[in-house]
């Protein structure tokens, strides 16, 4: 391995990964930020020393930024803005009851 | 109760995560990313935690009305009693964490074992810290086997960290009259006992990791007893300063 090879790989950038932590049993996981790690592995345990120093989670997610495949923000009229106008999609002609904490 | 063996005993144990904790808050703001630097100092926090529970407790047994801050930041060199392993310097990340390997691998053997000690402080601060050294061990055996079967120069350095820290493990194992009288009556766990455990942990690691353990190396020893490396003088000189200049100062 000449220098400039080993000089490439240990400068290489580590990959980002999206962090997912659901905070109790019953809610769904919740985007919380990102952060690089080498691998699945490390990224798990660095979300857990990152993420979850005041006790916020009971399981963590760890997705690779780059097999995110997101909408163009361009799109947004085209994609959205046809249900603005449809009222009665949204759950707002009943009362939820009290005891339904997390609608 | 004063008990001047379970407190020097607690202090040894109470000690050595001192010392490991202040080593790894030197590396604060200096990580070698940002994740990482936040891990090392969640290590760090644990195991202060640990050694203001020990340290309390060993004050509660000595009955000299000495509290954590006191054996913290009251004794002189002399009177610490850390592993010599632990005060080593941090040299690279790779010397850093295979110190830290090095002695993961005997805590995680130590705390669940002593967690059954008929000394009732010493079991519960255990139960506590077992949990905590399991998951330091993965994150530092992750470190030892990513840098030793890395590249060429992480490698080199995984090796170089080994070869300079392997002859202070084997104090790991020692035992004087303190550990011996107080494994009888079961209150502490016989170091020696712990020789075996530990090497079954390391040797698998070293060996995924492509690093060769030194043969031949002695055992520097004395940590125990006071007698230090230079290091740990020097470490004392910032860790003590506040409380040297401002006597029971606080904020």
């Amino acid at each position: 391995m000449s220098d400039s090879d080993t000089r490439a790989e240990n400068e290489r950038d580590w990959p980002l990964f999206e962090v997912f932590i659901r905070a109790r049993t019953g809610l769904h996981h919740r985007h919380c930020g990102s952060l690089h790690a080498a691998d699945p592995e490390m990224a798990l345990a660095r979300a857990r020393d990152v993420y979850t120093r005041r006790g916020e989670g009971t399981s963590i997610w760890v997705v690779a930024s780059d097999r995110i495949y997101a909408s163009d923000p361009a799109d947004k009229d085209m994609l959205f803005e046809p249900a603005m106008s449809k009222i009665y999609r949204h759950p707002s002609f009943y009362d939820l009851p009290d005891d339904v904490e997390n609608m | 109760m004063a008990d001047a063996l379970t407190a020097a005993y607690a202090m040894r144990l109470g000690d050595d995560a001192l010392i490991l904790s202040h080593r790894l808050s030197e590396w604060v703001g200096h990580g070698p990313e940002l994740e990482e630097d936040i891990a090392l100092a969640n290590t760090a926090l644990d195991l202060l935690g640990q050694a203001r529970l020990l340290l309390s407790h060993a004050g509660d047994r000595e009955g000299a009305g000495r509290d954590e801050d006191a054996l913290a930041y009251g004794r002189d060199l002399l009177d610490f009693s850390n592993l010599l392993l632990v005060e080593q310097p941090n040299g690279d990340f790779a010397q850093t964490m295979m110190r830290q390997f090095l002695f993961d691998a005997y805590a995680v053997e130590l705390w669940p074992r002593l967690s059954a000690s008929r000394d009732e402080g010493l079991a519960g601060i255990a139960g506590k810290a077992a949990k905590e050294a399991a998951y330091h061990v993965e994150q530092s055996a992750a470190w030892v086997v990513r840098m030793g079967d890395g590249t060429k120069e992480s490698h080199a350095r995984a090796q170089a960290g080994l070869d300079m820290l392997w002859p202070y493990a084997g104090q790991i194992f020692e035992a004087d009259e303190v550990e011996a009288s107080l494994a009888k009556k079961g209150i502490a766990v016989a170091p020696s006992e712990l020789r075996a455990p530990w090497l079954a942990r390391v040797d698998p690691v070293l060996e995924a990791a492509g690093l060769a353990r030194p043969e031949g190396a002695g055992v520097r020893s004395g940590g125990r007893r006071g007698r230090h490396s230079e290091h740990l003088g020097h470490l004392l000189a910032e860790f003590q300063f506040m409380q040297r200049a401002y006597p029971g100062a606080e904020w």
